[in-house]
Protein backbone atom coordinates (compact mmCIF):
# COMPACT_ATOMS: atom_id res chain seq x y z
CA UNK A 1 0.00 0.00 0.00
CA UNK A 2 1.49 2.86 -0.60
CA UNK A 3 1.43 6.12 1.76
CA UNK A 4 1.63 9.89 1.67
CA UNK A 5 5.08 9.14 2.94
CA UNK A 6 8.10 10.42 1.92
CA UNK A 7 10.26 8.40 3.40
CA UNK A 8 8.12 5.38 2.38
CA UNK A 9 8.90 6.81 -1.22
CA UNK A 10 12.64 7.29 -1.36
CA UNK A 11 13.06 3.39 0.26
CA UNK A 12 10.42 2.19 -2.64
CA UNK A 13 12.76 4.19 -5.07
CA UNK A 14 15.71 2.15 -4.01
CA UNK A 15 17.36 5.32 -2.46
CA UNK A 16 19.80 4.73 0.76
CA UNK A 17 17.80 6.68 3.59
CA UNK A 18 18.70 8.40 6.39
CA UNK A 19 16.44 8.88 9.84
CA UNK A 20 17.67 10.96 12.88
CA UNK A 21 15.92 11.32 16.21
CA UNK A 22 14.44 14.38 18.18
CA UNK A 23 13.96 13.99 21.83
CA UNK A 24 11.20 16.00 23.10
CA UNK A 25 11.95 18.61 25.93
CA UNK A 26 10.97 18.52 29.66
CA UNK A 27 8.84 21.43 29.47
CA UNK A 28 6.30 23.08 27.37
CA UNK A 29 8.09 24.83 24.90
CA UNK A 30 8.46 24.12 21.23
CA UNK A 31 11.50 26.47 20.56
CA UNK A 32 14.05 23.87 21.12
CA UNK A 33 12.45 21.23 18.38
CA UNK A 34 12.03 23.48 15.89
CA UNK A 35 15.35 24.84 16.66
CA UNK A 36 17.05 21.33 15.42
CA UNK A 37 13.81 20.40 12.63
CA UNK A 38 15.17 23.67 10.86
CA UNK A 39 18.85 22.09 11.43
CA UNK A 40 18.33 18.63 10.04
CA UNK A 41 15.66 19.25 7.47
CA UNK A 42 18.24 19.34 4.06
CA UNK A 43 20.07 16.27 6.10
CA UNK A 44 17.38 13.46 7.17
CA UNK A 45 14.71 12.25 5.16
CA UNK A 46 12.54 11.90 8.37
CA UNK A 47 12.79 12.36 12.38
CA UNK A 48 11.87 9.90 15.03
CA UNK A 49 10.31 11.73 17.63
CA UNK A 50 10.31 9.61 20.81
CA UNK A 51 7.47 9.17 22.83
CA UNK A 52 8.45 9.89 26.43
CA UNK A 53 11.52 8.33 25.77
CA UNK A 54 12.97 6.21 28.65
CA UNK A 55 9.94 6.56 30.49
CA UNK A 56 10.63 10.23 31.21
CA UNK A 57 7.69 12.83 30.88
CA UNK A 58 8.29 15.09 27.96
CA UNK A 59 6.32 17.01 25.95
CA UNK A 60 4.42 14.68 23.74
CA UNK A 61 5.39 13.16 20.29
CA UNK A 62 2.48 14.08 18.50
CA UNK A 63 2.80 17.29 19.43
CA UNK A 64 6.47 17.85 18.89
CA UNK A 65 5.48 16.07 15.52
CA UNK A 66 3.02 19.13 14.91
CA UNK A 67 6.19 21.35 15.51
CA UNK A 68 8.12 19.30 13.25
CA UNK A 69 5.84 19.34 10.03
CA UNK A 70 5.73 22.91 10.31
CA UNK A 71 9.24 23.69 9.85
CA UNK A 72 8.84 21.54 6.74
CA UNK A 73 10.44 18.17 8.34
CA UNK A 74 8.74 14.52 7.57
CA UNK A 75 7.95 12.88 11.37
CA UNK A 76 7.90 9.15 12.62
CA UNK A 77 5.46 9.56 15.39
CA UNK A 78 6.68 6.54 17.81
CA UNK A 79 4.01 5.18 19.80
CA UNK A 80 4.77 2.84 22.67
CA UNK A 81 2.45 0.32 24.56
CA UNK A 82 3.20 1.31 28.01
CA UNK A 83 0.98 4.36 28.65
CA UNK A 84 -2.13 3.86 26.30
CA UNK A 85 -4.54 1.42 26.05
CA UNK A 86 -6.14 0.79 22.83
CA UNK A 87 -8.47 3.35 22.53
CA UNK A 88 -6.13 5.78 23.42
CA UNK A 89 -3.50 4.47 21.20
CA UNK A 90 -6.20 4.61 18.18
CA UNK A 91 -7.54 8.06 19.43
CA UNK A 92 -4.20 9.29 19.44
CA UNK A 93 -3.19 7.50 16.01
CA UNK A 94 -6.78 9.40 14.27
CA UNK A 95 -5.28 12.39 16.05
CA UNK A 96 -1.70 12.32 14.15
CA UNK A 97 -2.49 11.35 11.23
CA UNK A 98 -5.48 14.52 11.02
CA UNK A 99 -2.57 16.57 11.99
CA UNK A 100 -0.69 15.11 8.97
CA UNK A 101 1.51 12.73 10.28
CA UNK A 102 2.78 10.31 8.16
CA UNK A 103 5.33 7.94 9.55
CA UNK A 104 4.47 5.70 13.02
CA UNK A 105 6.90 3.69 14.48
CA UNK A 106 5.45 0.82 16.68
CA UNK A 107 7.42 -0.11 19.69
CA UNK A 108 6.79 -1.17 23.39
CA UNK A 109 8.67 1.49 24.89
CA UNK A 110 11.05 1.31 28.03
CA UNK A 111 9.66 0.04 31.16
CA UNK A 112 8.62 3.03 33.41
CA UNK A 113 11.39 1.81 36.09
CA UNK A 114 13.61 4.10 34.75
CA UNK A 115 11.66 7.41 33.97
CA UNK A 116 10.54 9.73 36.59
CA UNK A 117 7.54 8.70 37.58
CA UNK A 118 8.64 5.15 38.38
CA UNK A 119 5.26 4.52 40.75
CA UNK A 120 3.56 5.01 37.46
CA UNK A 121 0.85 2.25 36.60
CA UNK A 122 1.59 1.20 33.34
CA UNK A 123 -0.57 -0.02 30.28
CA UNK A 124 0.69 -2.71 28.35
CA UNK A 125 -2.66 -3.03 26.98
CA UNK A 126 -1.61 -4.54 23.69
CA UNK A 127 1.95 -5.64 22.56
CA UNK A 128 4.29 -3.54 19.66
CA UNK A 129 3.52 -6.84 17.09
CA UNK A 130 -0.12 -6.76 17.91
CA UNK A 131 -0.03 -2.90 17.34
CA UNK A 132 1.64 -3.30 14.36
CA UNK A 133 -0.85 -5.69 13.00
CA UNK A 134 -3.40 -3.69 14.24
CA UNK A 135 -2.39 -0.14 12.43
CA UNK A 136 -1.74 -2.06 9.13
CA UNK A 137 -5.40 -3.63 9.50
CA UNK A 138 -6.22 -0.29 10.07
CA UNK A 139 -5.02 0.83 6.94
CA UNK A 140 -5.64 -1.95 4.23
CA UNK A 141 -9.07 -3.38 5.90
CA UNK A 142 -10.02 -0.19 7.62
CA UNK A 143 -11.27 -1.83 10.50
CA UNK A 144 -11.15 -0.80 14.17
CA UNK A 145 -9.32 -2.57 16.56
CA UNK A 146 -12.49 -4.36 17.55
CA UNK A 147 -13.25 -5.13 14.09
CA UNK A 148 -16.03 -2.42 13.73
CA UNK A 149 -15.38 -1.08 10.09
CA UNK A 150 -13.82 2.46 9.61
CA UNK A 151 -16.97 4.32 7.58
CA UNK A 152 -14.45 6.55 6.07
CA UNK A 153 -10.86 8.14 6.17
CA UNK A 154 -8.82 5.55 7.58
CA UNK A 155 -5.71 6.20 8.98
CA UNK A 156 -2.78 5.86 6.10
CA UNK A 157 0.13 5.69 8.02
CA UNK A 158 4.09 4.08 7.00
CA UNK A 159 4.43 1.68 9.82
CA UNK A 160 7.56 0.95 11.01
CA UNK A 161 9.01 -1.01 14.12
CA UNK A 162 12.29 -1.68 15.99
CA UNK A 163 14.63 -4.89 15.96
CA UNK A 164 17.61 -5.70 18.27
CA UNK A 165 20.14 -7.16 17.21
CA UNK A 166 22.04 -7.17 20.86
CA UNK A 167 19.20 -8.22 22.68
CA UNK A 168 18.59 -12.17 23.89
CA UNK A 169 18.11 -14.65 22.95
CA UNK A 170 20.01 -13.79 19.57
CA UNK A 171 19.06 -16.54 17.52
CA UNK A 172 15.63 -15.63 17.98
CA UNK A 173 15.94 -11.68 17.65
CA UNK A 174 15.74 -12.16 13.37
CA UNK A 175 12.62 -14.64 13.97
CA UNK A 176 11.25 -11.89 15.95
CA UNK A 177 12.14 -9.21 13.37
CA UNK A 178 10.25 -11.55 10.79
CA UNK A 179 6.94 -12.02 13.19
CA UNK A 180 7.24 -8.00 13.13
CA UNK A 181 7.10 -7.92 9.12
CA UNK A 182 4.69 -10.73 9.05
CA UNK A 183 2.38 -8.27 11.61
CA UNK A 184 2.98 -5.72 8.84
CA UNK A 185 6.01 -3.76 9.64
CA UNK A 186 7.04 -1.80 6.23
CA UNK A 187 10.80 -0.50 7.51
CA UNK A 188 12.85 -1.34 10.73
CA UNK A 189 15.26 0.85 12.80
CA UNK A 190 17.41 -1.18 14.55
CA UNK A 191 19.13 -0.43 18.12
CA UNK A 192 22.36 1.25 17.89
CA UNK A 193 25.18 -0.27 16.57
CA UNK A 194 28.38 -0.36 17.82
CA UNK A 195 29.42 -4.62 17.82
CA UNK A 196 29.67 -4.48 13.90
CA UNK A 197 30.30 -8.27 14.18
CA UNK A 198 27.15 -9.33 15.74
CA UNK A 199 25.07 -6.92 13.41
CA UNK A 200 26.68 -8.67 10.04
CA UNK A 201 25.70 -11.92 11.99
CA UNK A 202 22.19 -10.72 12.15
CA UNK A 203 22.32 -9.30 8.69
CA UNK A 204 23.61 -12.77 7.34
CA UNK A 205 20.35 -14.46 8.72
CA UNK A 206 18.03 -11.86 7.46
CA UNK A 207 19.04 -12.01 4.64
CA UNK A 208 19.30 -16.25 4.45
CA UNK A 209 15.21 -15.51 5.33
CA UNK A 210 15.52 -12.85 2.59
CA UNK A 211 13.91 -10.76 4.98
CA UNK A 212 15.55 -7.58 3.48
CA UNK A 213 13.48 -7.84 0.24
CA UNK A 214 10.43 -7.74 2.63
CA UNK A 215 11.47 -4.89 4.71
CA UNK A 216 13.22 -2.08 4.89
CA UNK A 217 16.21 -2.05 7.31
CA UNK A 218 18.01 1.24 8.79
CA UNK A 219 20.39 0.22 10.71
CA UNK A 220 21.03 2.68 13.86
CA UNK A 221 23.64 4.48 15.14
CA UNK A 222 24.84 6.66 17.77
CA UNK A 223 27.44 8.95 18.26
CA UNK A 224 29.33 9.19 21.76
CA UNK A 225 30.67 11.73 23.44
CA UNK A 226 33.07 10.32 25.58
CA UNK A 227 34.54 6.93 27.40
CA UNK A 228 32.40 7.20 29.89
CA UNK A 229 29.34 7.61 27.85
CA UNK A 230 30.13 4.61 26.18
CA UNK A 231 31.08 2.89 29.74
CA UNK A 232 27.42 3.26 30.73
CA UNK A 233 26.18 1.69 27.33
CA UNK A 234 28.10 -1.06 27.77
CA UNK A 235 27.55 -1.77 31.62
CA UNK A 236 24.16 -0.06 32.41
CA UNK A 237 22.06 -0.64 29.30
CA UNK A 238 19.93 -3.42 28.62
CA UNK A 239 19.89 -4.37 25.33
CA UNK A 240 23.29 -2.84 24.24
CA UNK A 241 26.83 -4.67 23.06
CA UNK A 242 29.50 -1.81 23.63
CA UNK A 243 32.83 -3.40 22.73
CA UNK A 244 35.72 -2.68 24.75
CA UNK A 245 38.28 -1.16 21.63
CA UNK A 246 35.42 1.68 21.29
CA UNK A 247 35.48 2.69 25.36
CA UNK A 248 39.20 2.15 24.95
CA UNK A 249 39.31 4.76 21.48
CA UNK A 250 37.66 7.54 22.60
CA UNK A 251 39.33 6.73 26.40
CA UNK A 252 42.86 7.13 24.16
CA UNK A 253 41.64 10.37 22.37
CA UNK A 254 43.21 13.94 22.75
CA UNK A 255 39.34 15.05 21.21
CA UNK A 256 37.18 12.00 22.88
CA UNK A 257 33.70 14.09 21.19
CA UNK A 258 35.57 14.47 17.76
CA UNK A 259 36.43 10.59 18.09
CA UNK A 260 33.29 10.20 18.32
CA UNK A 261 31.84 12.00 15.48
CA UNK A 262 35.04 9.88 13.89
CA UNK A 263 33.91 6.67 15.26
CA UNK A 264 30.15 7.46 13.78
CA UNK A 265 30.98 8.01 10.40
CA UNK A 266 32.96 4.90 9.68
CA UNK A 267 30.31 3.22 10.94
CA UNK A 268 27.88 4.72 8.53
CA UNK A 269 30.26 3.94 5.59
CA UNK A 270 30.96 0.30 7.07
CA UNK A 271 26.85 -0.18 7.28
CA UNK A 272 26.33 1.11 3.83
CA UNK A 273 28.12 -1.72 2.46
CA UNK A 274 26.04 -4.25 4.07
CA UNK A 275 23.51 -6.01 1.50
CA UNK A 276 20.01 -5.81 2.89
CA UNK A 277 20.26 -2.62 4.91
CA UNK A 278 18.25 0.57 3.10
CA UNK A 279 19.63 3.56 5.50
CA UNK A 280 20.72 4.49 8.23
CA UNK A 281 18.90 5.97 11.71
CA UNK A 282 21.02 8.71 13.63
CA UNK A 283 20.56 9.23 17.50
CA UNK A 284 22.64 11.79 18.69
CA UNK A 285 20.88 11.38 21.90
CA UNK A 286 20.72 15.05 22.88
CA UNK A 287 23.82 15.98 20.78
CA UNK A 288 21.68 16.50 17.39
CA UNK A 289 23.42 19.48 16.13
CA UNK A 290 26.30 17.03 14.84
CA UNK A 291 23.93 15.05 12.79
CA UNK A 292 24.30 17.49 10.00
CA UNK A 293 28.22 17.07 9.59
CA UNK A 294 28.25 13.19 9.80
CA UNK A 295 25.61 13.02 6.96
CA UNK A 296 27.69 15.20 4.76
CA UNK A 297 30.87 13.59 5.77
CA UNK A 298 29.37 10.00 5.43
CA UNK A 299 28.56 10.95 1.77
CA UNK A 300 24.77 11.36 2.35
CA UNK A 301 24.77 14.56 1.56
CA UNK A 302 22.49 16.14 -0.59
CA UNK A 303 19.35 14.25 0.58
CA UNK A 304 17.45 13.22 -2.63
CA UNK A 305 14.33 14.41 -3.60
CA UNK A 306 11.23 12.92 -4.34
CA UNK A 307 8.00 14.45 -5.63
CA UNK B 1 -1.61 -19.30 46.81
CA UNK B 2 -2.12 -15.84 47.85
CA UNK B 3 1.01 -13.97 49.31
CA UNK B 4 0.74 -11.61 51.92
CA UNK B 5 3.38 -9.40 53.72
CA UNK B 6 2.50 -7.74 57.25
CA UNK B 7 2.40 -3.77 57.15
CA UNK B 8 5.00 -1.96 59.10
CA UNK B 9 3.96 -2.36 62.73
CA UNK B 10 3.80 1.50 63.22
CA UNK B 11 1.30 1.71 60.38
CA UNK B 12 -0.87 -1.15 62.05
CA UNK B 13 -0.87 1.02 65.29
CA UNK B 14 -1.40 4.09 63.83
CA UNK B 15 -4.72 2.25 62.21
CA UNK B 16 -5.92 2.07 65.89
CA UNK B 17 -4.57 4.62 67.30
CA UNK B 18 -7.49 5.92 69.49
CA UNK B 19 -9.39 2.58 70.37
CA UNK B 20 -8.69 1.07 73.55
CA UNK B 21 -9.29 -2.93 72.74
CA UNK B 22 -9.15 -4.82 69.53
CA UNK B 23 -9.30 -8.04 68.14
CA UNK B 24 -6.51 -9.04 66.24
CA UNK B 25 -8.40 -11.68 63.29
CA UNK B 26 -5.42 -14.21 62.01
CA UNK B 27 -6.00 -16.46 58.98
CA UNK B 28 -5.16 -20.19 58.61
CA UNK B 29 -5.21 -20.07 55.23
CA UNK B 30 -2.72 -18.77 52.71
CA UNK B 31 -0.86 -16.42 55.07
CA UNK B 32 -0.58 -19.28 57.55
CA UNK B 33 1.42 -20.75 54.81
CA UNK B 34 3.69 -17.53 53.61
CA UNK B 35 4.18 -16.97 57.14
CA UNK B 36 2.50 -13.43 57.53
CA UNK B 37 -0.83 -13.99 59.36
CA UNK B 38 -1.59 -17.52 61.46
CA UNK B 39 -1.89 -17.70 64.43
CA UNK B 40 1.80 -17.60 65.72
CA UNK B 41 1.90 -14.04 63.72
CA UNK B 42 -1.09 -12.83 64.84
CA UNK B 43 0.25 -13.55 68.92
CA UNK B 44 3.26 -11.48 67.83
CA UNK B 45 1.00 -8.76 66.39
CA UNK B 46 -0.92 -8.63 69.75
CA UNK B 47 2.27 -8.56 71.85
CA UNK B 48 4.30 -6.13 70.06
CA UNK B 49 0.94 -3.85 69.54
CA UNK B 50 0.61 -3.94 73.30
CA UNK B 51 4.11 -3.65 74.00
CA UNK B 52 4.18 -0.35 71.60
CA UNK B 53 0.82 1.16 73.43
CA UNK B 54 2.35 0.76 77.46
CA UNK B 55 6.09 2.33 76.34
CA UNK B 56 3.46 5.39 75.14
CA UNK B 57 1.41 5.59 78.39
CA UNK B 58 -1.68 4.34 76.53
CA UNK B 59 -1.92 1.06 77.21
CA UNK B 60 -3.92 -1.24 74.30
CA UNK B 61 -6.29 -4.77 75.38
CA UNK B 62 -5.46 -6.96 72.98
CA UNK B 63 -7.70 -10.67 71.95
CA UNK B 64 -6.44 -12.48 69.47
CA UNK B 65 -8.44 -15.60 67.02
CA UNK B 66 -7.49 -17.34 64.14
CA UNK B 67 -10.10 -18.31 61.61
CA UNK B 68 -10.02 -21.41 59.42
CA UNK B 69 -10.70 -18.94 56.92
CA UNK B 70 -11.92 -15.68 56.21
CA UNK B 71 -12.75 -15.81 52.75
CA UNK B 72 -16.20 -17.99 53.76
CA UNK B 73 -18.90 -16.61 55.66
CA UNK B 74 -19.24 -19.71 58.05
CA UNK B 75 -15.82 -18.67 59.46
CA UNK B 76 -16.51 -15.35 59.96
CA UNK B 77 -19.87 -15.91 62.07
CA UNK B 78 -17.74 -17.56 64.79
CA UNK B 79 -16.44 -13.75 65.79
CA UNK B 80 -19.81 -12.61 66.59
CA UNK B 81 -18.85 -12.33 69.94
CA UNK B 82 -15.42 -11.25 69.99
CA UNK B 83 -15.85 -8.26 67.84
CA UNK B 84 -18.67 -6.79 70.07
CA UNK B 85 -16.56 -5.92 73.05
CA UNK B 86 -13.91 -4.44 70.98
CA UNK B 87 -13.70 -1.37 69.71
CA UNK B 88 -12.04 -1.95 65.97
CA UNK B 89 -11.16 -5.50 64.33
CA UNK B 90 -7.09 -6.09 62.65
CA UNK B 91 -7.60 -8.94 60.32
CA UNK B 92 -4.62 -10.19 59.39
CA UNK B 93 -5.94 -12.22 56.21
CA UNK B 94 -5.65 -10.83 52.78
CA UNK B 95 -7.73 -8.20 51.47
CA UNK B 96 -10.80 -10.65 51.06
CA UNK B 97 -10.36 -11.28 54.59
CA UNK B 98 -10.30 -7.93 55.62
CA UNK B 99 -13.89 -6.83 53.59
CA UNK B 100 -15.47 -10.40 54.69
CA UNK B 101 -15.01 -9.09 58.53
CA UNK B 102 -16.16 -5.26 57.36
CA UNK B 103 -19.21 -6.35 55.35
CA UNK B 104 -20.30 -8.99 58.33
CA UNK B 105 -19.67 -6.28 60.86
CA UNK B 106 -20.45 -3.39 59.04
CA UNK B 107 -20.59 -0.71 62.13
CA UNK B 108 -17.26 -1.84 63.15
CA UNK B 109 -13.91 -0.39 62.17
CA UNK B 110 -12.34 -3.18 60.63
CA UNK B 111 -8.23 -2.63 59.30
CA UNK B 112 -5.75 -4.63 57.12
CA UNK B 113 -2.65 -5.75 58.84
CA UNK B 114 -1.37 -6.42 55.68
CA UNK B 115 -0.13 -5.76 51.97
CA UNK B 116 -1.78 -8.33 50.05
CA UNK B 117 0.80 -8.77 47.05
CA UNK B 118 0.33 -11.42 45.00
CA UNK B 119 -0.62 -14.83 43.97
CA UNK B 120 2.91 -17.16 44.09
CA UNK B 121 4.66 -20.13 45.19
CA UNK B 122 7.58 -20.91 47.30
CA UNK B 123 11.15 -20.87 45.44
CA UNK B 124 13.21 -21.85 48.69
CA UNK B 125 12.49 -21.53 52.07
CA UNK B 126 11.71 -17.89 52.86
CA UNK B 127 10.88 -16.83 49.28
CA UNK B 128 7.78 -16.77 47.29
CA UNK B 129 7.70 -15.61 44.28
CA UNK B 130 4.79 -14.72 41.64
CA UNK B 131 3.48 -16.83 39.10
CA UNK B 132 -0.38 -15.58 37.75
CA UNK B 133 -1.35 -12.88 37.07
CA UNK B 134 -5.29 -13.65 37.19
CA UNK B 135 -5.93 -12.65 33.87
CA UNK B 136 -9.18 -15.07 33.66
CA UNK B 137 -7.61 -16.80 29.95
CA UNK B 138 -5.20 -18.59 30.59
CA UNK B 139 -2.55 -19.31 27.58
CA UNK B 140 0.07 -21.28 29.64
CA UNK B 141 -0.16 -23.91 26.70
CA UNK B 142 0.90 -21.55 24.53
CA UNK B 143 3.94 -19.99 26.25
CA UNK B 144 5.61 -23.43 27.54
CA UNK B 145 3.91 -23.26 30.71
CA UNK B 146 5.77 -19.81 32.11
CA UNK B 147 3.17 -16.97 32.36
CA UNK B 148 4.00 -13.95 30.24
CA UNK B 149 1.37 -11.83 31.44
CA UNK B 150 2.84 -11.49 34.97
CA UNK B 151 6.39 -12.87 34.47
CA UNK B 152 7.36 -10.82 31.84
CA UNK B 153 7.58 -6.83 33.29
CA UNK B 154 5.41 -5.54 30.33
CA UNK B 155 2.99 -8.50 29.43
CA UNK B 156 4.20 -8.82 26.44
CA UNK B 157 2.46 -11.91 24.42
CA UNK B 158 4.89 -11.62 21.29
CA UNK B 159 8.08 -11.34 23.00
CA UNK B 160 10.92 -11.24 24.12
CA UNK B 161 11.31 -7.32 23.92
CA UNK B 162 14.50 -5.78 23.36
CA UNK B 163 15.45 -5.53 27.05
CA UNK B 164 15.99 -9.13 27.17
CA UNK B 165 19.69 -10.00 27.98
CA UNK B 166 21.99 -12.57 29.35
CA UNK B 167 18.64 -14.13 30.12
CA UNK B 168 17.50 -11.15 32.63
CA UNK B 169 14.72 -8.56 31.93
CA UNK B 170 15.90 -4.70 31.72
CA UNK B 171 13.90 -3.58 35.12
CA UNK B 172 16.62 -5.52 36.85
CA UNK B 173 19.49 -8.12 36.81
CA UNK B 174 17.44 -10.45 39.56
CA UNK B 175 14.44 -10.79 37.46
CA UNK B 176 14.87 -13.89 34.70
CA UNK B 177 13.52 -12.52 31.64
CA UNK B 178 9.96 -14.53 31.19
CA UNK B 179 10.96 -15.08 27.16
CA UNK B 180 14.01 -16.31 27.27
CA UNK B 181 12.23 -19.00 29.80
CA UNK B 182 9.72 -19.47 27.11
CA UNK B 183 12.10 -19.53 24.20
CA UNK B 184 14.45 -22.05 26.26
CA UNK B 185 11.15 -24.16 27.20
CA UNK B 186 9.72 -24.02 23.64
CA UNK B 187 13.30 -25.07 21.82
CA UNK B 188 13.69 -27.84 24.31
CA UNK B 189 9.93 -29.19 23.65
CA UNK B 190 11.09 -28.83 20.09
CA UNK B 191 8.33 -26.44 19.73
CA UNK B 192 9.84 -23.10 18.71
CA UNK B 193 7.61 -22.42 15.37
CA UNK B 194 4.80 -21.92 17.67
CA UNK B 195 6.34 -19.06 18.94
CA UNK B 196 6.20 -17.52 15.26
CA UNK B 197 2.52 -17.65 15.33
CA UNK B 198 0.91 -14.06 15.92
CA UNK B 199 -0.59 -13.86 19.48
CA UNK B 200 -3.53 -11.42 19.00
CA UNK B 201 -4.33 -8.85 21.59
CA UNK B 202 -5.55 -10.52 24.88
CA UNK B 203 -9.58 -9.95 26.01
CA UNK B 204 -8.67 -8.78 29.19
CA UNK B 205 -13.06 -8.20 29.72
CA UNK B 206 -11.69 -11.34 31.67
CA UNK B 207 -9.39 -10.23 34.21
CA UNK B 208 -9.44 -7.29 36.78
CA UNK B 209 -10.28 -4.44 33.50
CA UNK B 210 -13.96 -6.19 33.33
CA UNK B 211 -14.65 -5.36 36.76
CA UNK B 212 -15.29 -8.19 39.63
CA UNK B 213 -15.48 -11.51 38.73
CA UNK B 214 -17.78 -14.35 40.25
CA UNK B 215 -17.22 -17.81 39.53
CA UNK B 216 -20.76 -20.22 40.10
CA UNK B 217 -20.79 -23.80 40.50
CA UNK B 218 -24.47 -24.67 40.57
CA UNK B 219 -23.71 -28.06 41.88
CA UNK B 220 -22.93 -27.32 45.03
CA UNK B 221 -25.25 -24.38 45.48
CA UNK B 222 -27.89 -24.59 48.02
CA UNK B 223 -31.54 -23.53 47.44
Amino acid sequence: MKTESKLQKLLDSGHFAVTAEIGPPKHASAHGIRHHAHMLKDYVDATNITDCQTAIVRLSSIASAVHILDCGLEPIVQMTCRDRNRIAIQSDLLGAYSLGVRNLLCLSGDHQKFGNEPSAKNVYDIDSIQLIYLMRRMRDEKLFFSGEPIKEHEPRFFIGAVANPFADPFEFRVARLEKKVEAGAEFIQTQCIFDMERFERFMEMVRERGIHERVHILAGVTPLKSWRAAKYLQTSVSGMIVPDDIVERLKKAEDPKREGIEICIEQIKHIRNIPGVHGVHIMAIAWEEVVPEIVERSGLFPRPKVE
Amino acid sequence: MIIAQQKPIKDIAAMIADCKKVLLVGCAGCVTVCLSGGEKETEVLASSLRIMRRLQGNPLETVTYTATRQCDPEYIEALENLVKNVDAVVSLACGVGVQYIAERFHDKWVVPAQNTMFVGGSTAHGVWEERCGLCGDCILHRTGGICPIIRCSKSILNGPCGGSQYGKCEISKDVDCAWQLIYDRMKALGKLDKLLEIQPPKDWSKSRDGGPRKAIREDVMIG
